[in-house]
């Protein structure tokens, strides 16, 4: 029976869930670019937005179907796809405020996994596509992409080594700005699709599309603009961390690790493999410190991540199926409107907590201390209970 | 293990990813590298690269062959490291690097046109 008024709110929350993985992967087009100087903070991430924008339009082969294979769509309802976005935002916002780069893809499947098994149980999960189609690229990702970006970076080195250091890091700082233009294209052509496919997916069960539709213009539009604001707002915690935590970058290893992660991405896609762009840009920038001789990789943030990335699954999926128990329990609407309420507390509270140590243009490049936060390592182990890192 | 594991599209995304994320960088590596070489390569005792000389200008003894290094003249001389700039001067240099710029720009192109192909299928 159609429900306009969750389709509404979904839609909203969709758009929401799109703002989320626009400033949580600014840094995987930008972080390196930013930390070598070759482009500014704030013109890094304004150009980032408008490519964002433009690779959403550029690729309309929308994932309608980014749970199919997954769960049984036929028990995919509103309520479900509600829950998945809460699960989806929540692991976002948490991993943004430990500048921990994870896969939105990632957060946002997890919680539709985990609001299907609340609402349908076991059956109505696919788990073979979920090994298969999610948990295996996810591991492969970095991989590949790190060797390719080992092998740019030695050959990068390798080729340039009769010119001076200054004028090899000028030089690479002008190529940063094009290759990290490419994956600010190909994260837009990438991940705005997810959402488009999400509400596509909303407005087909709620039957305002029929079976099989395209994506409306006007979903089209409404995600590329979010994900772009959301790109232009910046994720400058994670961006410090892919920047400055992981590896001491010059510019050529970041014009390696930008070219890897572009060209990985994108022929990912184009071979129906697709791959987590958060989890190809890390594993590139790490390769970047195999690839140049002398160069230090921080094993320890790098774990950090790694762990992150195994919990996102599950712990969206945990909070998707939270979620979408209250929302059965309360019932109709108004189950999803609670749950809904309850997002935006939390979001509210994760946003007010992270103002305790703000990140942004001015301290993004400040020196590596063992935190996200800049010169503030002590203060946020003591507050949140969490290991210090470095 | 196939039904698992989709290795035709994992060989594909390694071997063409070296292609396309390492071998363009290293083509326009090539590419700047040349560029940045000098018209006259700089040698111990080496003068100074063509039109590059003012009153006072000297050229650099050693240096290892990396090219040439003008002193601060007090009146014309250009008072710029030779070596720390992109563009050299040679012009074999420059036309290669205009060769390896072009093939670079044209796979981008080709690659974001290829995107828009396969995004907008034909009706």
């Amino acid at each position: 029976m159609p429900n306009d008024l969750i389709l509404i709110l979904v839609v909203i929350t969709a758009l929401c869930f799109d703002f989320t993985n626009g400033f949580h992967d600014t840094g995987n087009a930008m972080a390196t670019s930013i930390a070598t100087g070759a482009l500014g903070p704030r013109v890094a991430v304004a150009v980032s937005a408008i490519l964002n924008l433009a690779g959403a339009f550029l690729s309309l082969a929308v994932a309608a179907t980014i749970a199919s294979g997954l769960v049984h769509t036929s028990d995919v309802t509103l309520s479900v796809v509600a829950a998945g976005l809460v699960g989806g935002i929540i692991w976002n916002l948490l991993t943004w405020l430990f500048g921990i780069p994870s896969s939105s893809s990632h957060a946002l499947i997890g919680g539709i996994i985990g609001a299907t098994l609340a609402g349908a149980g076991l059956a109505g999960v696919e788990w073979q596509g979920l090994v298969s189609k999610v948990i295996i690229p996810a591991i492969l990702s970095p991989f590949i992409a790190g060797l390719v970006s080992a092998c740019g970076t030695w050959l990068l080195y390798r080729i340039s080594r009769s010119m001076t250091t200054r004028a090899r890091s000028h030089g690479f700082r002008i190529g940063q700005i094009g290759s990290a233009c490419m994956v600010s294209l190909a994260h837009g052509t990438n991940d705005a699709q997810k959402t488009m496919g999400i509400i596509t997916l909303a407005l087909i069960t709620n039957h305002t599309l029929p079976t099989g539709s395209n994506a409306p213009d006007w979903v089209i539009v409404s995600c590329a603009l979010a994900i772009s604001v959301g790109t232009y707002l910046g994720g400058w915690r994670v961006i410090r961390t892919l920047g400055k935590g992981l590896v001491e970058i010059d510019s050529p290893q970041g014009m390696a690790a930008e070219s890897a992660s572009a060209a990985v991405i994108l022929l990912s896609a184009s071979f129906g493999y697709t791959l987590s762009t958060t989890h190809v840009a890390t594993g590139s920038i790490i390769g970047t410190g195999l690839g140049k001789k002398g160069a230090d990789v921080r094993w320890n943030v790098a774990g950090r991540m790694a762990t992150a990335w195994v919990f996102t699954l599950p712990c969206a999926a945990i909070v998707g199926a939270a979620a979408e128990g209250l929302t059965r329990v309360i019932g109709g609407t108004a189950g999803v409107i609670v749950a809904l309420v309850i997002l935006a507390a939390i979001a509210l509270y994760i946003y007010l907590r992270s103002r305790a140590t703000k990140v942004d243009h001015e301290n993004v490049n400040s020196e590596w201390t063992g935190s996200v936060a800049p010169g503030t390592g002590a203060a946020m182990a003591a507050g949140t209970s969490e290991p210090t890192t470095g | 293990m196939s039904s698992w594991i989709n290795l035709s599209a994992i060989w594909k995304i390694v071997v063409f990813g070296l292609l396309a994320g390492a071998g363009l960088p290293a083509l326009f590596a090539i590419g700047m590298t040349s560029l940045s070489r000098g018209s006259v390569r700089g040698t111990r005792g080496a003068t100074a690269t063509a039109g590059a000389t003012g009153p006072g200008g000297e050229a650099a003894a050693g240096g290892g062959g990396r090219g040439i290094r003008q002193a601060a003249a007090g009146g014309g001389g250009r008072g710029i490291r030779q070596d720390d700039v992109l563009i050299g001067g040679s012009v074999i240099g420059m036309m290669i690097a205009a060769i390896c710029f072009l093939i670079v720009l044209g796979a981008i192109g080709w690659g974001i046109y290829e995107i828009y192909q396969s995004g907008h299928p034909a009706k």
